[in-house]
């Protein structure tokens, strides 16, 4: 059994459509610890000892956001520099973070038709998470394909719904090591790992 | 008859009008001013008002009555027990010790041991209205000697009532004189019955008055309050007192112990402050009429004939009460140095002396020179306090305890701090602690010299004094330093320390604290720009956690307290721009149309969307929209 660890960094979840919904679905169980960063830091103050253990105590962390701007809200970018300290996460003592894996659940506004080399935004969804792969080869652990709601603003309930089964069947598999490694680095989206519920698509 | 009133109050009023600013500018007090306003209309000097002053203090007396039932009114519960070790023990000791010291010296000069009692207990007490009010000029309320002196002036202003309760069981000889405050018309209606009916009588009436200020007075004040129309409310007030006291005569107990009583059962009220702000000018009025009454009845023959006897006595009583008094500062743990303030303020006797003389009086424990004697004593004890609290002040104070700076090593160089703090109390000493944990240099004021003693005593650069005197701020470095902070707990005094800066440091950054909405419009008249409201950001955190307990996201709560906060700040300035502030408004009318304005204004406060960009309404609207015009995008 894996311990999951969810980072979640929302600065406005009461407007939040497809977050609020994600949420819903996270399995309440010992071994899946969500960490709220605007509610447990909302004057930006991040206490970067509890966080730190945090990381310690699971093995595979996820960064869960909406994707502003191509990158993440201002408090995770916070939270990475103040966390992923020098001789702790990286440098040449730094081992703390070595083997765990890491993924982002992330939503965005543009389709998956948008994030095409081709495309309107010129640049797949993996080239535009390229920092957040780097900064885990730094501190040498193991970066995971994304989690990834797209198209938002199309979305409808269902649909939305739909994601959020299959985000919680993705974390309880992941828990249970019921996929392989070599099987998720393959896939381009994590999504893709999860079959569909018959129920959920009215 | 009307002829003769008018005459009477033409004489009155006037010598009160001529003589009570007259002693308050020369720092005497307004207490002595009337009784100096007494004598000059009395028959030793110009024999404008007679024989009829005796009968003058009868009535006068009422405004001792109207005090007591204030003195209640303001005795709160929760204000009790905090000080309790300071009432009970500190007050408490003072009026025992001090009685017993007096009796025992007073039975050296040959007075009988209940005489002398009733000269103890009288003269331990000292007076509240001289005390309090130069504490409160000399701004040291709150400093450990200003709240001792308070505690003790409670202790003895509750001590009054069972002290007019005992003394009629000091009478030597048979009552002679009827007491007259009493109802002048009847009898009571206890003459004559069995003592076991005459207490129940006297019981019954009590509680009934605790009952009936409970249960009937409450609504009564609420009918008459919703009449809107003052002049009945005070009415009211002034019913409920006269009432009282009526009633006390009836059963044959004090009035001023009922109205006592009355004011106790109507201090957890709504109406406590209308009911003091309706008495208080009657009460002050009345108190006045019969200090004038005193002067007047000083016979100064007899005081002549015995001015020796009447220096030693002052004497004698400053001395004893002083060190009684130092010796319980001691045992209480003062400062040296609010030690020696503390126990030379409250040499004098008290103003309740000549309420006690003139009773003990009727009832025939002192005899008529006696207390004439000792009512000159008591004027006299008064009118040195001033000069005994500024010879402490220039000849006992620089050579003990704190100095106004710290004695140094010569050959330290003494460096100028960058910060100034004017005011070490909560507000200050936090602002203080969270500069010194982060290494910022700074220099402390303040008027309290235990606590100038303590933050030296922490390694601190502390100043001793009164933080608007320009040789004090000179002496801080307010010509070096780049900021002062202001944290001082009087309005007033803050005001004066600004304008003294403005004119002497004018390169020094002002922050200044203020304790609330209007405070901080007199702070921007004064051309501050850097105020601190002390409930503002307290109030919002309490707000926040509110919000974040219904469920609101925390995040969310804070932005939108900090943009309230912002709001609120610039509000304050659109509102001190139009309001009038020549208006004069009573203080909790003021507050109230405070409130009203702000929360008028407060309509214009638009808690919408400040945030847009976190909004995808829009866009999302945008990105339908557009799917329709062009379904393969």
């Amino acid at each position: 059994m894996r311990k999951i660890l969810i980072i979640f960094a929302h600065p406005v979840l009461e407007k939040s459509r497809v977050h609020k919904r994600l949420l819903h679905y996270i399995p309440q169980q010992t071994g899946i610890t969500l960490n709220d960063l605007y509610e447990n830091y909302p004057d930006f103050d991040i206490d970067v000892k509890r966080e730190q253990e945090l990381l310690l105590a699971h093995d595979i962390i996820i960064w869960q956001h909406p994707l502003y701007w191509y990158s993440a809200p201002a408090l995770l970018k916070q939270w990475q520099d103040l966390v992923l300290e020098h001789g702790w996460a990286y440098g040449k003592n730094g081992y703390a973070l070595k083997g765990k894996k890491l993924f982002n659940v992330i939503t965005s506004g543009g389709s998956l038709q948008a994030y095409q080399r081709e495309g309107y935004q010129q640049c797949t969804i993996n080239e535009v998470l390229k920092p957040y792969e780097r900064t885990a080869e730094i501190c040498r652990m193991t970066y995971l394909p994304p989690f990834w709601v797209s198209g938002t603003h199309k979305l409808e309930l269902p649909q939305i719904n739909e994601y959020g089964h299959k985000y919680g069947q993705l974390l309880l598999r992941l828990r249970q090591e019921s996929l392989k490694d070599e099987e998720m680095m393959q896939a381009s989206c994590l999504n893709d790992l999860i079959e569909t519920s018959e129920n959920n698509l009215a | 008859m009307e002829h003769s009133f008018f005459y009477k109050a033409l004489v009155f009023l006037g010598a009160a009008v001529l003589f009570v600013p007259l002693a308050k500018k020369s720092g005497l007090g307004s207490v002595l001013g009337y009784l100096i306003a007494g004598v000059f209309i009395g028959p030793s000097v110009l024999g404008f008002v007679g024989a009829e002053g005796q009968d003058i203090m009868h009535y006068a007396e009422f405004g001792v009555v109207m005090m007591l039932f204030l003195i209640g009114l303001e005795l709160e519960p929760e204000l009790l027990w905090k000080l309790r070790k300071s009432i009970l023990g500190l007050g408490g000791l003072q009026v025992i010790v001090s009685t017993i010291f007096i009796a025992g010296i007073a039975m050296l000069f040959h007075f009988n041991w209940q005489q002398a009692l009733a000269l103890g207990m009288i003269l331990s007490l000292s007076s509240t209205a001289i005390v309090l009010q130069t504490m409160a000029e000399k701004e040291l309320m709150r400093t450990s000697a200003g709240q001792s002196a308070f505690a003790v002036l409670l202790f003895q202003d509750i001590a009054v009532i069972p002290m007019l309760a005992l003394f009629p069981l000091l009478a030597t000889t048979d009552i002679l004189h009827k007491p007259t405050t009493d109802a002048h018309d009847a009898g009571t209606w206890v003459d004559g019955q069995p003592a076991w009916l005459h207490a129940a009588i006297v019981l019954g009436t009590i509680a009934a008055v605790i009952v009936v200020g409970r249960m009937a007075v409450r609504p009564l004040l609420r009918l008459v309050a919703k009449t809107k129309m003052r002049e009945i409310f005070t009415a009211t007030a002034l019913l409920i007192v006269v009432g009282i006291a009526v009633l006390m005569g009836r059963i044959g107990l004090s009035p001023a112990l009922g109205a006592f009583l009355a004011g106790v059962v109507l201090a957890n009220s709504e109406y406590r402050h209308e009911l003091e702000s309706d008495i208080e000018p009657f009460k002050g009025l009345l108190l006045g009429v019969f200090f004038i009454a005193v002067g007047a009845s000083i016979d100064f023959g007899l005081v002549s004939q015995h001015l020796k006897e009447i220096i030693m006595w002052v004497l004698i009583l400053i001395a004893v009460k002083a060190l009684v008094l130092f010796l319980l500062g001691k045992v209480f743990k003062m400062g040296t140095e609010q030690n020696f303030i503390f126990s030379f303020s409250l040499t004098q006797v008290g103003e309740f002396a000549f309420v006690l003389f003139s009773f003990s009086f009727q009832q025939g424990i002192l005899s008529q020179e006696t207390t004439s004697i000792m009512t000159a004593v008591v004027a006299i004890s008064m009118g040195l306090t001033p000069l005994i609290i500024l010879a402490n002040e220039k000849f006992i104070l620089p050579r003990v305890g704190t100095g106004e700076t710290e004695e140094r090593p010569a050959d330290e160089i003494d460096e100028k701090n960058p910060v100034i703090i004017a005011g070490f109390g909560h507000f200050g000493s936090t602002i203080g602690r969270f500069l010194r944990a982060n290494q910022i240099p700074a220099t402390y004021l303040d008027l309290d010299s235990d606590r100038v003693d303590t933050v030296r005593k922490m390694g601190l650069k502390a100043f001793y004094g009164d933080a608007s005197r320009v040789d004090l701020l000179q002496a801080a470095g307010a010509d070096k330093a780049k900021i002062i902070v202001i944290a001082i707990s009087s309005p007033e005094k803050r005001l004066e320390m600004i304008e003294t800066i403005k004119m002497n440091f004018p390169n020094i950054h002002m922050l200044v604290r203020s304790a609330n909405r209007y405070d901080a419009y007199d702070l921007m008249n004064a051309g501050m720009l850097h105020i601190y409201r002390e409930t503002l950001d307290t109030s919002l955190r309490v707000g926040v956690d509110v919000m974040s307990m219904l469920g609101f996201r925390k995040y969310t709560a804070q932005r939108l307290a900090r943009n309230f906060m912002r709001y609120d700040e610039a509000n304050l300035k659109r509102l001190s721009a139009i309001r009038n502030p020549d208006e004069y408004v009573v203080e909790a009318r003021k507050y109230m149309e405070e409130i009203e304005a702000t929360l008028q204004s407060d309509r214009q406060y638009f808690t919408g969307e400040s945030d847009l960009s976190w909004d995808p309404d829009k866009l999302i609207e945008e990105v339908r929209a557009s799917i329709q015009e062009n379904p393969l995008q």
